[in-house]
């Protein structure tokens, strides 16, 4: 929640506004550094941004209004300042989503979107996904050995159908193992309501108001400074 | 000391809704204490006899009673007390345990028989530490292996203090350690246990009594040293010793 919010507050400071994105910037870096997490692992999982940063550096070659000259090539200053303003606000936000993610187990995540009151169902369901997905992946797994071991090649088109039979497969055998988990739950007296995840039930909401607290000062007191 | 049988079953006859009969009259009662091996080749009813015992499906003929309460699948209330007190281990570990952790999975059971707090640990701690895999307690399942997923399922059903323990096929899929393993646990416990099961030597170890599952009817009620000597007997109800054991 603090991690949305502080992004929110990112989005919402103008571009032109540079002092403060430093600010954040700093913020972050503190960040990695008390969540102990290697700066390595950081830089490579923010890598899933570069189709985004490839799409900022065309903006400034295209658009309309003023020009700025920029070692002998013309620039329009709207596509540089909007290209900056998403290589910026995008990069905050990826490191903010690693940061958590990184700091934060699956586990914690499904018990804080309950503290935030997310419907029950909509929990349950991440949970049980939480807790299948290997299950159905080795699944695939198997029957992805099964089909290669009686000599099926993935060729392309041709191989479609067969394809899609797995994945028909793999649906009833999911389907029907719903079924026993529904029944296995039912037998240990299952009547509709999930127990909650975690038994803490005050949200800090002061501490998690800290950062996105920081990040909106600085950025209304760089704003009125420049 | 205590004359009520654990359970008991009373001409229990069920027919499938496609109408294809599944059984035909079961008669059946195991004492408080009593390890009882319950028989049978595939396909002879005994996973439909298991699912009637605590009442996911509803009787349709005759009747099962458990600690001396009829289970009736139209009494919600007493449907509640009944799945307490019969403990259910299913075959694939995967199916039974749900829930994001080890010790998560072993509360959901007492949870819903609303425990909750200090007494909900104690039991889970309890239940955990009886198959020994306390240490597991935060682990998610899919991280254990199959030997250890199963005793964590015998743990689920533990944690409910349940009656009778249920479970079927137990020693399916489990490796030679693993399997003596589990039988060393479910030696320690003090508890009526009904094994579904067709691994002969598993019962031979486990159970003094065995019954056998065949046409939809107990064929046969005997001590298991005594039945498996039997041979022939076996043999009409598709049950024979692997090679090498002799009873």
């Amino acid at each position: 929640m603090s991690a949305l919010l502080f992004v929110i507050v990112v989005v919402a400071t103008p571009t032109q506004n540079w002092l403060a994105y430093l600010a954040f910037f700093s913020i972050l870096l503190l960040l990695v550094r008390l969540a102990k997490l290697p700066y390595r692992t950081v830089f490579i999982r923010s890598l899933v941004e570069i189709p985004f940063v490839l799409f900022a550096l065309l903006m400034p070659f295209f658009g309309t209004g003023t020009k700025v000259d920029f070692l002998g090539i013309e620039l329009y200053e709207a596509g540089l300042w909007a290209g900056a303003g998403i290589i910026a606000k995008g990069t905050i936000g990826v490191i903010t989503a690693i940061i958590l993610s990184g700091s934060t187990t699956a586990r914690e995540i499904l018990g804080g979107l309950e503290k935030l009151k997310v419907p029950a169902p909509l929990v349950s369901i991440a949970t049980f996904m939480l807790r299948y997905l290997s299950v159905i992946n080795d699944e695939l797994g198997r029957m992805k050995i099964a089909r290669e071991s009686r000599g099926f090649e993935d060729r392309g088109l041709k191989s479609w159908p067969i394809l899609a039979q797995t994945v028909g497969a793999l649906f009833i055998r999911s389907y029907e193992r719903g079924e026993r988990v529904y029944l296995a739950m039912l037998s240990r007296g299952f009547v509709g309501a999930m127990p909650r995840l975690s038994e803490d039930k005050s949200t800090n909401w002061l501490v998690a108001l800290i950062l996105p607290g920081i990040a909106a000062t600085v950025s209304l007191v760089t704003g009125a400074l420049s | 000391m205590n004359s009520i049988p654990s359970l008991r079953i009373n001409n229990l006859a069920y027919a499938y809704p496609d109408g294809h009969q599944a059984l035909f009259g079961v008669n059946l009662e195991v004492k408080k204490g009593e390890k009882v091996a319950l028989l049978g080749p595939n396909g002879a009813g005994k996973t439909t006899l298991v699912l009637h015992l605590n009442g996911i499906i509803a009787t349709q003929h005759g009747s099962v009673s458990v600690g001396g309460t009829v289970v009736d699948a139209r009494n919600k209330e007493s449907l509640r007390h009944i799945r307490e007190r019969v403990g259910i281990v299913f075959q694939d570990p995967d199916d039974q345990l749900f829930m994001p952790t080890v010790a998560e999975d072993v509360s959901f059971g007492p949870y819903n028989s609303g425990l909750r707090g200090a007494e909900l640990e104690r039991v889970t701690t309890d239940a955990l530490s009886k198959v020994g895999m306390l240490e597991f307690r935060d682990r998610p399942p899919h991280h254990l292996s199959f030997g250890q997923r199963r005793r964590v399922a015998v743990a689920t059903v533990l944690a409910m203090n349940p009656e009778i323990l249920v479970l079927d096929e137990p020693s399916s899929n489990l490796d030679p350690a693993s399997r003596r393993e589990l039988a060393e646990i479910l030696r320690s416990l003090d508890v009526t246990i009904l094994m579904v099961t067709h691994d002969l030597p598993y019962a031979l170890e486990l159970c003094e009594r065995s019954v056998i599952l065949s046409g939809g009817v107990i064929a046969e009620d005997q001590p298991t040293a005594e039945l498996f000597r039997k041979t022939e007997l076996l043999a009409t109800h598709r049950l024979e010793l692997p090679f090498g054991f002799k009873a």
